[in-house]
């Protein structure tokens, strides 16, 4: 493990993880005050700064200030909880998503090393199975703190989660054979880096991979994949795990501390990496739209690149994160403007509807792309 | 059935249009004015008509213009004002007042005392944020009510 790779883990983890967690944190907090017509946090600021001359809103160090509160609060341990698992499921909720991010290709290369932390041929299959364990930690908090809000809060945690990673699975499915190498066979790759690379030759994945017969079926998968990215977040209008009008704050309501805000920590880690992988998925990962690389790397007329090619890497990188705050910001809005779901109509949704339409897109797909000559 | 109500039905049962169209409400909510007032900096101003601590007021040669008339006491709801008349000094008037309490916790400013007094001389102010820490400094004497 050279120095690149120790860089690119320090930039995961320290932006990805531990920087843009706490900047979502409050962009969420001041973004739902205003949507409620107030002003959110605003007193906080970092000192010295002086907020870069009115640059920068007010409220920035408010994240840095609630984690010293956090510290500091006492760590309430119920007498009756089950220990081990009690201090093991925060952290089983953080670590599976913070982990599904080191596969996500985030930029392109700079210095010929590829901006991914790891290079897995089957990166898509990673990821998912290891956001998967994140069931674990919600399930284990609820059981293992002896309180039955909590044990609610738990199991509606797991069947719901269950319940949406199928619809979530099934909607990449449909991704991988719009990214298939070989247009005759249709078998796609589960490298998100060679996804990505498709995307930037053919087109958006979320507009048919190049192939304008697939439009409504890519569509149709982002859809499906950010409804179901929203359930597995335990988002609004899913956050029926926590609902707080009937259980209190469920699986966590007796978790204190710096518990309490690892089990957040894990949540916006989570919301991160959902739109990590719509990035990289859907809307073409590090690429710019409009055939804008193209013409960065001078494509058309020119020789040779308009950018020097480390630049270049900097702004995949940039344009990366832009998309990934997009669709974060969009799960803002969402969360205050739809109402929280029914238990029955949520495991309806997941079931009835998601599931068949999410099959349906891979027999979309297939016969789409055979009849119109390949997936390219 | 119409194309149009089929659409309409098939939007609807969808879901995701109305969704949308809930978001982009959502989102102007956030360029809208806030309600919020920062309170140090900001100040809430009151509207005018506002009814807010009593004052007593001053004619133009700087007498008090209450005549002790106790229309004010016998109209106050919350039986907040006390007064206590005297013969008065001046040749114009009967009496005026030597002690006039207002208990500003019995007060539910509702404004009668100015509605019923004959000679304009108590009155609302929009002032409402001032503090006491003991039950008797909000009993405002004579003394404090014509300072204001």
């Amino acid at each position: 493990m050279g120095l690149p790779d120790v860089l690119k883990i320090a930039f995961v983890l320290g932006f990805f993880v531990f920087g843009l967690t706490p900047l979502m944190v409050i962009v969420e907090r001041r973004l739902s005050a205003f949507m409620q017509g107030r002003v959110g946090p605003d007193r906080v600021d970092f000192p010295l700064l002086n907020r870069l001359g009115g640059l920068l809103p007010g409220g920035l160090a408010q994240p840095l200030a609630d984690a010293i509160k956090f510290i500091f609060k006492e760590d309430i341990i119920p007498d009756e909880a089950d220990k081990l698992i009690y201090i093991l499921a925060p952290l089983m909720v953080l670590v599976p998503p913070a982990l599904g991010l080191i596969v996500i290709p985030f930029g392109s290369e700079i210095a010929g090393v590829p901006l991914q932390v790891a290079n897995l041929s089957v990166g898509v299959l990673f990821s998912m199975s290891v956001l998967s364990i994140a069931v674990y930690g919600l399930a284990f908090g609820g059981w293992a703190s002896n309180n039955k809000y909590s044990l609610l809060g738990g199991l509606r945690a797991s069947a719901q989660l269950v319940s949406y990673e199928l619809a979530l699975g099934l909607s990449i499915i449909a991704v991988l054979m719009m990214s298939a190498g070989n247009p005759d066979t249709l078998l796609g790759t589960l490298d998100p880096r060679v996804i990505v690379q498709r995307q930037i030759e053919h087109g958006w994945n979320i507009v048919g991979g190049g192939n304008l017969w697939l439009l409504p079926s890519g569509i149709l998968g982002f859809i499906l994949f950010f409804v179901s990215a929203l359930a597995e977040n335990n988002r609004l209008p899913f956050d029926l795990p926590e609902c707080e009008a009937e259980l209190v704050g469920g699986y966590h309501t007796e978790y204190s501390s710096m518990k309490f805000a690892l089990f957040m920590m894990g949540e916006y880690v989570g919301m991160t990496i959902m739109a990590a992988l719509m990035t990289t998925f859907f809307l073409g990962g590090w690429s710019l739209p409009f055939g804008l690389n193209q013409f960065l790397d001078g494509l058309p007329a020119k020789e040779g690149q308009i950018l020097p090619l480390w630049l270049e890497g900097l702004l995949s990188v940039g344009v990366f994160i832009g998309k990934v705050v997009a669709i974060l910001f969009v799960y803002v809005i969402i969360r205050w403007t739809l109402p929280r779901f029914k238990y029955n109509q949520l495991m309806d949704l997941g079931w009835k509807r998601l599931v068949p339409l999410a099959l349906f897109n891979v027999a979309l797909v297939a016969v789409v792309g055979v009849l119109t000559g390949g997936t390219k | 059935m119409k194309f149009k109500t089929w659409l309409l039905k098939l939007a609807i049962r969808l879901y995701i249009p109305a969704a949308i169209k809930g978001m982009r409400h959502t989102l102007g909510r956030v360029f809208q004015k806030k309600a919020t007032l920062s309170y140090p900096e900001e100040l809430h101003v009151p509207r005018k008509g506002y009814r807010g601590e009593h004052r007593l007021k001053k004619d133009e040669v700087g007498r008090m213009k209450c005549v002790a008339c106790l229309m004010c006491q016998t109209a106050c709801p919350a039986e907040c004002i006390q007064i206590v008349g005297a013969p008065s000094p001046w040749p114009d008037r009967e009496k005026i007042p030597v002690v006039f309490n207002i208990d500003m916790l019995k007060c539910i400013y509702c404004g009668m005392c100015e509605e019923a007094c004959p000679c304009d001389a108590i009155e609302l102010t929009p002032t409402f944020t001032k503090v006491a820490v003991t039950r008797e400094e909000k009993i405002y004497d004579i003394n404090k009510l014509l300072s204001r």
